[in-house]
């Protein structure tokens, strides 16, 4: 288990020194000039240079980068060109966020998920699982910002139990924060929780096609008490990668609900960042959710080991 | 009714009655506007919504506009002009401070002017205090401050929101923590959704309705529309939907604000690129142009006509618009003069606002009925900026100039228009010069007729400001003479 550990986590650290090289040189290549786009269309050129100047944007390139990786390894990240705080204080903010909102969510579809796809794969071909995978169909089809303003339109506009958005912040109280974030969470679950339903619907029609199986049934379990025993954690490799991914997504991926919800989460703030041409924060932004997903990956790496006993001899 | 009933029926009544006086007595709103200030600094960002927040909630300057686009006295309660129109005195008002509870002085206005016009400034409209020769703080009320120059705009540029008086304090932290002398001293900003301010104690001035506002940041325009529809936002500042607006008109609970700004919307020509540096191709261009096809269709009707670079309902302004009256025979014929006759290929570069983006889908098919293709590409603003506006390499574009009174940039042969013509720029130098209201005027129309008569640009429409509030909100700003949503005069219907 070591080993595999320590192989996991040098291809960890290269991954990160890789993608930050990348990110750089894409967001350094865009065009665009931040000092430009916060003086607008009457600035003087001086005006404009001086701006540069007080940015730090006049350094080299490569100097830039330097300085930025260097900053990122002792934990600075820098500083934010429009708005003049800190990155790391900008993130954090927004985590406040994108973290609850992506547990809920993952929470959500999970929850969602794991009984339907084992309620269809024990009833796989009959009217249960017809009606699982109609379901799951129409959740993977129906485009989720789409799905989050008939949310809105219902429990907003029409109903009213709910706002159409925003976040009060948790300094208002957590029931208040928890409101605003549930129309989102349940928009961003139900798609994921289709997916996730059909993956472990099928993982766990594989699982019981296996010789185990049977064997379990021939030591005299019932078809259920051979499916929990035995089936269900046998299933679960393929399900932990899903979540694993969609964790990472549902961190980052959820530009187009903040928008639709109007939330101040991480998305928005890419978003936002990216028009401004407010590059120091997008890169920073960017490689700490490269990070997110490597380390997610390489926990759900260990997570295979810790249910699949054989991955670990194997390496 | 059993006991325990009544009591309930009884306790409901009190909350009832409890709770309706509340609700007449409201003095708190929030406004949504689209775009989220940058930071909370008006004189060193070019960012509309930093004014859009601060501009005479938070900060003062000697003079301001009012919702006609009058500059009125504010921190400057009087002042003196020399002979010569090179001295101006003014007379600080009494009694004001700022929000940390300093008083604010003649050398606060010092500062103030000296850090927007020093050489490493970063004020986004440095120009605005080009004219100025030297600042003193004769005592604490007097300041004089000595033109190099006379300059005939000189009280119209102190009242823009890049022209405020700031506290030399609170520079180290304007950007987060502003500090002003405004009617309302500011709270909090909850980076992404709100800035929130309260209303200041001290004011100098009479004490406004509201005593505290929060500004949301709603850039999606359908969530804009949900967040107005459930009642969760009171106004919103310039609505982005044009399309929504009839349903809100409709609809007893809102009022629907229809205002002016100062945003003049047109057809950025590069004016040195072949063959749009020929007059008569610019000219056919003009006529190609149907506005009215355009303001239905990319604005739903919202928006004035105009015919030069000046804002229509300026009182110098004059209609030109017959100049460029929609007729495609006309442009064929101009294009053939012009030896294209079977037109020409230029481009067409957009940025991301709906008027551009559907506009120029409009404008291109109109081009293309007289024989002018157009390769459309749509950028984001940074990459706008850097390509039409920095380098120059564009044909066409459309952008709405928002800046108040600013024919001015026509005399900039480096602008990005390219448009180099001295006499242009001998008359801005007269004007500038003039202080004479008279004579002003008359050299502003001047200044009108020579742009349309050179079309320099297509000029298309004055943007419209739509406001979409609460039926009950009374005194929001209809006009916009300068990005602002002023609440000083904001409050809630008995």
């Amino acid at each position: 288990m070591l080993r595999y550990t320590l192989k996991r986590l040098i291809s960890l650290g290269v991954s990160l020194a890789v993608a930050s090289l990348v990110i750089f040189l894409v967001v350094e290549v865009a065009p665009g000039d931040p000092a430009a786009f916060m003086l607008g269309i009457n600035a003087e050129p001086e005006a404009v240079a001086a701006l540069r100047a007080e940015l730090g944007l006049d350094v080299p390139k490569w100097q830039r980068y330097l300085d930025w990786v260097g900053g990122m390894a002792t934990g600075d990240f820098g500083t934010s060109y429009t708005y003049r705080t800190t990155v790391a204080e900008m993130i954090a903010e927004r985590l406040q966020v994108s973290l609850p909102l992506a547990l809920c969510a993952l929470a959500l579809s999970t929850a969602l998920a794991f009984p339907a796809g084992i309620y269809a794969a024990a009833r796989r071909g009959r009217a249960g699982d017809l009606a699982v995978m109609g379901a799951t169909q129409l959740g993977i089809a129906v485009p989720n910002f789409w799905f989050a303003m008939m949310l809105v339109l219902l429990f907003s506009i029409t109903l009213g139990w709910f706002g159409a958005g925003g976040f009060p912040g948790w300094e208002a109280g957590l029931w208040p924060g928890l409101k605003a974030l549930t129309l989102p969470a349940v928009a961003l679950a139900l798609p994921q929780a289709a997916i996730l339903a059909r993956v472990m619907r099928s993982s766990l029609i594989e699982i019981m096609g296996e010789d185990f199986m049977r064997t379990a049934r021939a030591k005299g379990l019932t078809r259920r008490q051979a499916l929990w025993r035995h089936g269900v954690r046998n299933a679960l490799i393929p399900v932990l990668t899903i979540i694993g991914l969609q964790f990472a997504f549902l961190l980052a991926g959820a530009i187009i609900i903040e928008q639709v919800f109007y939330l101040p989460g991480l998305g928005r703030l890419i978003f936002q960042s990216i028009s401004a041409r407010d590059l120091i924060v997008v890169e920073s932004v960017v490689m700490l959710l490269v990070f997110a997903v490597i380390v997610v990956n390489f926990l759900v790496d260990l997570a295979y080991a810790a249910v699949d006993p054989r991955l670990r001899r194997r390496t | 009714m059993t006991k325990p009933l009544r009591m309930i029926a009884a306790s409901a009544l009190a909350l009832a009655a409890g709770l309706a006086p509340a609700w007449a007595q409201r003095s708190d709103v929030t406004v949504a506007m689209q775009l989220e200030p940058p930071h909370l600094d008006p004189t060193g960002g070019a960012a509309g919504a930093i004014d859009s927040v601060l501009y005479a909630n938070v900060f003062e300057g000697l003079t301001r506009f009012t919702e006609s686009g009058e500059v009125v006295p504010a921190l400057a309660e009087s002042w003196e002009i020399s002979e010569d129109g090179l001295t101006y005195t003014f007379t600080l008002r009494e009694g004001v401070t700022f929000h940390d509870g300093t008083a604010m002085t003649a050398a606060d206005v010092k500062f103030s002017l000296d850090r927007a016009r020093a050489e490493d400034s970063t004020n986004a409209q440095k120009q605005l205090f080009a004219a100025i020769d030297t600042v003193e703080a004769v005592d604490p009320r007097t300041v004089r401050v000595t033109l190099a120059q006379p300059d005939g705009m000189f009280l119209f540029n102190m009242a823009w929101g890049d022209a405020v008086i700031v506290a030399p304090e609170s520079i180290g932290e304007i950007k987060s923590r502003p500090v002003g002398t405004g009617p309302f001293r500011f709270e909090d900003w909850v980076q992404g959704d709100r800035v929130e301010l309260t209303r200041y104690a001290d004011y100098w001035g009479e004490a406004p309705a509201l005593e505290a506002a929060t500004f949301k940041f709603i850039s999606d325009p359908t969530a804009a529309f949900s967040a107005m529809m459930a009642g969760d936002i009171d106004a919103f500042s310039a609505f982005p939907a044009p399309e929504n607006l009839p349903q809100f008109e409709a609809d007893p609970r809102f009022q629907v604000l229809v205002g002016s700004t100062e945003g003049e919307t047109i057809l950025s020509t590069n004016n040195a690129q072949p063959p749009l540096d020929e007059p008569l191709v610019r000219k056919a261009i003009a006529h190609a142009i149907d506005r009215q096809a355009v303001i239905e269709g990319a604005m739903f009707g919202y928006g004035t006509p105009i015919g030069t670079h000046f804002a229509p309902h300026h009182p110098a302004y004059v209609d030109l618009t017959d100049m460029s009256a929609h007729d495609p025979d006309l442009a064929r014929e101009l294009l053939a003069d012009a030896g294209y006759p079977d037109g020409f290929t230029t481009t067409l570069k957009l940025p991301p606002p709906s008027y551009a983006r559907r506009g120029g889908e409009i404008i291109a098919a109109q081009l293309r009925a007289v024989g002018i293709e157009t390769e459309i590409t749509n950028l984001e603003w940074a990459q706008w900026l850097e390509e039409v506006f920095t380098s120059k390499n564009y044909g066409l574009s459309i952008v709405s100039h928002t800046e108040p009174m600013d024919i001015g940039i026509y005399a900039r042969p480096d602008y990005y228009f390219q448009y180099d013509n001295p006499e242009f720029q001998a008359l801005m130098e007269e004007l500038n010069a003039t202080t004479d209201a008279a004579a002003r005027t008359e050299m502003l129309q001047d200044a009108q007729r020579m742009i349309a008569e050179d079309y320099v640009n297509g000029y298309l429409f004055q943007l419209a400001m739509t406001t979409v509030a609460k039926a009950d909100l009374r005194g929001l700003w209809a006009n916009a003479p300068t990005q602002a949503v002023d609440l000083t005069g904001v409050s809630w219907a008995e």
